[in-house]
């Protein structure tokens, strides 16, 4: 770039005004935390989800439920679902599906004794080749026709009496959590598993609340849907399960993004005032500076060009800030309640390169349109008028 | 030693006007002047005579309301602005009572920073620079920044940043107006041997007579005229 | 004086008018946001505000997405203590889509009403919705949102309880409070297990909760054991709480969204604040050589932090009377804009006191350093920078 005014000539005018400089990035380095914390959220709580659903298995509600905890399946559909050409089989011939009863319980939790909703599973004993990133840590799985449970990791911690060898009394009976299982910080991890049948008689069931199938061959999803919901004797559809999962929590990732975004944008504002103070300060202190750099043959364009990099540094370095202070939330735990299965689920702070380029693009444009009415004012100064100003 | 042949600096009824208040208030009125190659002119008259506007015309960074002003045959009044900056790149080095050089640059880097505006190589710029630093006697202390050098060092650092470019014509405005003697002396002689070993044209604005005594000529400015020696 | 210096702050602060105008407007800016995130925090908690203290909710210990048998009714009037009871069930219905998301609720329409009567219906109104067992009553805001009017019918998709389901508007209820919700929508529950009775008969005759109204709200824990007490150990125990208790019980399970937007609420007057100090900072460095002159003068340092910290809260000051006087009409267009998904968008007195005392406190910790610059700054070294 010939023509330009170096930067480092930019970048020690910043350095030589420590304190303003601090102050300025400081604010946008907190407007860009919450900023990228948001969007860190967001991509939490999706891959959370998209990690719950195994792409080639296929969720089977009674149509129109929206979620598994409002959907019921009679006994007598469940064979028409399992028999479809379409499902997978194993060596030994039989199906690859586990017919599933998920309930709200209502735990307490271990460190306030307050209560919250647990989504509780009842699965059949295949359901742990239908989902291979759930793995028992501890313990052991439970055993068809007794009363025993296993908990997922995010529930053990976070939960009184969900420990392995602890109880927990429902329906009417003692539960004795026999193992602990890790479900890869999919959306499992915030459910208790049971036996099927043995939940079901627990809270007097007749129906499941969905059937999960595996696809024989993923491109025959078309065939199953279509044939599940067009047949008369069954009033379900069916979803792929990653699917079902992104559908689930549409709500609240909905609510994080744009809750996030307008306080992002509007404590922007704040920030950008900031920058535009600070700039119009320093445009104001170097008057003759401009005037001299002008009177060398540096033209308006490189006077405005050298303000707005100086304004954008200002908000880069605020950005940085604030992503590194950011990037330590991804050691913290999100739990809150999904609002349209009323079950919480806990999530983390996932950063990657997309946010991480987006919170920098938003630091620097936050910096750049703070700068572009102070750096106007430099360029638009006639040289005689500001060399007298020395 | 360069002879003053043809001249550098034409000017034809140039007129200058500030409006004040509404008030158009006569800076310069009809000057005619011209300025041969080589030359080392000194502008006096008292304060607001207009002296200063004069040099500013000359340098191109202001802008006459009439008339012509020719440097090395071109009419710089048609220039537009980003022709002009580009023409004082070029062709003019500017020396300021006060320095203005840029406090958080070096001596070395307020130098070099002219040639920010060439297509000259880092290694070109490096030789050129610490050519003209060695020339105004600092070539030790490029790496030193403006708040650490005396006022005399200061104004070196200026005219080094003047003539690094190599521009035909150097203006200064009130060059030893905020020296002391020595120092004032010391700035007076270099600006002297730009003169006569490099050959630059020299217009320097002062309004004592010291410094106007090192010049080749004088000329005079009363309310915005020239006029003869008082 | 006292006169004396206020016209010096005001002087002060009108030197750099731009600078002044952009601090100004950040604090407005900061001190909106401020009040309008606690606004949505207080709306987050207005089910438990506006719950009362002489009414319990008894639900199925297991969850709420458990039901009862309708015969509990008569066993609870029964317990001491209790003066009324009246069951309900979510309904969970879809209108038209399912982001169009509103409250409805199956409701004994004989005896629901006598438990709420926040919720105000004209008398007439109330008897058609009685004596329609297709028909419904709506809450205001709802009303406004979708424009349903009396003799409207609403269609819903049932989610919960199968089906197409229509309702007819009998009557729009207003709230007598600000903090009722009314975006609402309830209709018969006979008409509910009437069609259960068709369709599902093993889910008739169950009911979701019961809200007990109770004679003296300070026996509420005494009521609240003796009517569990009667279904221990049943096929279905029960959990009664007071209706704030129950509501809270919402309220903490979304607790995490409620504790990032307190904390985000405050980030924002950390962000300004770090503007004002900003300001203050370099304000106070271009006056240098002035408060030294005014210590020559013979002025103390309690003086000159007396100018700077005035000046300082004097801009807070009319940046924040102007955000919290934007407070009330952000905060009816933004409660306008979400619709239901906030029944209850009212701003508090307390809200209005926090951003005073927010803003106060920034002007005054803006002001530290430079006054305690300002007081260090040596007469001599002062007058130097005057140059």
């Amino acid at each position: 770039m010939a023509s330009g005014i170096p930067v480092y000539y930019v970048a020690r005018n910043l350095w030589t005004r420590r304190l303003t400089t601090g102050l300025t990035a400081g604010g946008m380095a907190l407007v860009v935390f919450v900023f990228a914390v948001v969007l860190m959220l967001d991509e939490g709580l999706k891959r959370t989800l998209v990690t719950t659903g195994e792409y080639d298995n296929v969720v089977v509600t009674r149509r129109a439920s929206e979620t598994e905890i409002q959907s019921l399946i009679q006994r007598e559909q469940v064979p028409i679902v399992e028999t479809h050409p379409a499902v997978a089989l194993d060596r030994d011939g039989t199906a690859l599906v586990s017919r599933e009863l998920v309930v709200l319980i209502s735990l307490n939790k271990r460190n306030s004794e307050k209560p919250s909703n647990i989504a509780i599973r009842g699965v059949s004993p295949r359901a742990l080749e239908l989902r291979p990133q759930v793995k028992i840590v501890e313990g052991r799985m439970f055993e068809a026709g007794k009363s025993e449970i296993i908990a997922g990791s995010g529930i053990t911690r976070r939960f009184s009496g969900a420990g392995v060898g602890e109880r927990l009394r429902f329906g009417q009976r003692d539960w004795t959590v026999v193992g602990l299982f890790d479900a890869g910080n999919s959306g499992f991890d915030s459910e208790i598993w049971g036996d099927v049948e043995q939940l079901a008689q627990a809270f007097r069931r007749t129906t499941y609340s969905a059937v999960i199938v595996r696809l024989a061959d993923t491109r025959r999803f078309d065939q199953l849907k279509r044939d599940i919901e067009s047949d008369p004797r069954l009033t379900l559809e069916a979803k792929r399960e990653q699917v079902y999962y992104a559908d689930q929590s549409k709500a609240l990732s909905t609510f994080i993004s744009i809750l996030g975004l307008t306080l992002s944008i509007i404590f922007s504002v704040g920030a950008m005032i900031g920058a535009m103070i600070t700039m119009y300060a320093s445009v104001a202190n170097r008057v003759a500076e401009i005037g001299t750099l002008r009177a060398l043959g540096f033209r308006r364009r490189a006077i405005l060009a050298a303000f707005l990099m100086e304004s954008m540094l200002l908000g880069l370095v605020g950005g940085g800030v604030g992503l590194f202070f950011a990037s330590f939330m991804q050691l913290v735990t999100f739990s809150t309640m999904n609002f349209q299965s009323f079950a919480e689920l806990a999530f983390g702070f996932t950063l990657n390169g997309a946010i991480v380029a987006k919170s920098v693009a938003f630091a620097a444009i936050m910096g750049l349109v703070g700068g572009v009415l102070p750096a106007a004012r430099a360029a638009r100064m006639k040289i005689v008028d500001s060399l007298r100003a020395a | 030693m360069s002879e003053a042949r043809a001249p550098l600096v034409e000017i034809r009824r140039l007129a200058k006007a500030y409006r004040r208040g509404g008030q158009a208030v006569p800076v310069l009125s009809d000057i005619n002047l011209e300025i041969a190659e080589g030359d080392f002119l000194a502008l006096m008259g008292p304060s607001g005579s207009g002296k200063s506007t004069l040099l500013n015309l000359i340098a191109g960074i202001d802008k006459p309301d009439a008339g012509e002003l020719r440097v090395a045959g071109e009419d710089i009044t048609r220039l537009s602005e980003a022709e002009l900056a580009d023409w004082r790149a070029a062709n003019v080095g500017f020396i300021f009572q006060f320095y203005n050089l840029m406090p958080v640059l070096t001596a070395f880097e307020n130098v070099e920073l002219p040639l920010m505006l060439t297509r000259l190589a880092r290694r070109e710029r490096r030789e050129r620079v610490d050519m003209m630093l060695s020339l105004v006697g600092l070539a030790e202390r490029a790496s030193h920044y403006p708040s650490e050098l005396s006022g005399g060092q200061k104004q070196r650092v200026a005219i080094a940043r003047a003539i690094v470019g190599d521009p035909r014509l150097i203006v200064a405005d009130e060059p030893t107006g905020d020296l002391d003697r020595v120092s004032a002396a010391e700035i007076l002689h270099l600006l002297q041997r730009l003169n006569r070993e490099l050959g630059k044209t020299v217009i320097m604005v002062t309004h004592d007579a010291n410094a106007a005594s090192a010049a080749r000529a004088v000329i005079h400015l009363e309310k915005g005229e020239l006029v003869a020696e008082p | 004086m006292t006169a004396h210096v206020l016209k010096l702050i005001v002087k002060n602060a009108l030197r750099h008018k731009l600078r002044t105008a952009l601090t100004a407007a950040g604090i407005v800016v900061a001190i909106l946001s401020f009040g309008l995130l606690q606004t949505v925090i207080g709306a987050w908690y207005a089910g438990a505000n506006a719950a009362s203290d002489a009414r319990l909710v008894t639900r199925n210990a297991i969850s709420l997405a458990f039901p009862m048998p309708l015969s509990y009714a008569s066993r609870i009037r029964a317990v001491d203590g209790v003066a009324a009871v009246t069951h309900a069930n979510w309904f969970g219905g879809v209108y038209q889509d399912p982001k169009n998301f509103f409250v409805q609720f199956a409701v004994d329409a004989r005896t629901y009403l006598d438990l709420f009567p926040e919720f105000r219906l004209s008398e007439a109104e109330r008897t058609a919705f009685v004596r329609d067992r297709k028909g419904a009553i709506v809450g205001r805001k709802l009303a406004n949102q979708y424009g349903f009017k009396v003799g409207d019918s609403i269609p819903l998709r049932g989610t919960i309880f199968p089906g197409q389901w229509e309702f007819v508007v009998r009557g729009i209820y207003d709230g007598g409070k600000p903090t009722t919700d009314t975006s609402q929508m309830l209709f018969q529950w006979d008409y509910l297990n009437e069609s259960m009775l068709k369709t599902f008969p093993r889910r008739a005759n169950q009911v979701g909760f019961y809200v007990v109204r109770i004679e003296n709200p300070d026996d509420a824990a005494a009521v609240s054991r003796a009517i569990d007490e009667q279904f221990k150990n049943s096929i279905a125990e029960t959990v009664t709480e007071t209706e704030k208790a129950f509501q809270l019980g919402f309220v903490s399970m979304s607790e995490a969204i409620v504790v990032a937007i307190r904390v985000v609420s405050f980030v924002v007057i950390v962000i300004i604040l770090a503007v004002m100090a900003n300001t203050m900072a370099m304000s106070a460095r271009e006056r240098l050589a002035e408060y030294a002159t005014l210590k020559a003068l013979g002025f103390g340092p309690a003086f000159l932090a007396t100018l700077i910290l005035g000046e300082s809260v004097a801009i807070c000051a009319a940046g924040a009377a102007a955000g919290i006087a934007l407070t009330f009409p952000v905060a009816a267009a933004f409660s306008a804009k979400m619709g239901t998904l906030f029944p209850v968008f009212h701003v508090e007195a307390s809200t209005l006191v926090m951003q005073a005392v927010a803003a106060l406190v920034v002007g005054l910790a803006a002001a530290v350093v430079p006054s305690l610059r300002s007081a260090r700054i040596s007469i001599v070294n002062g007058l130097r920078h005057a140059g």
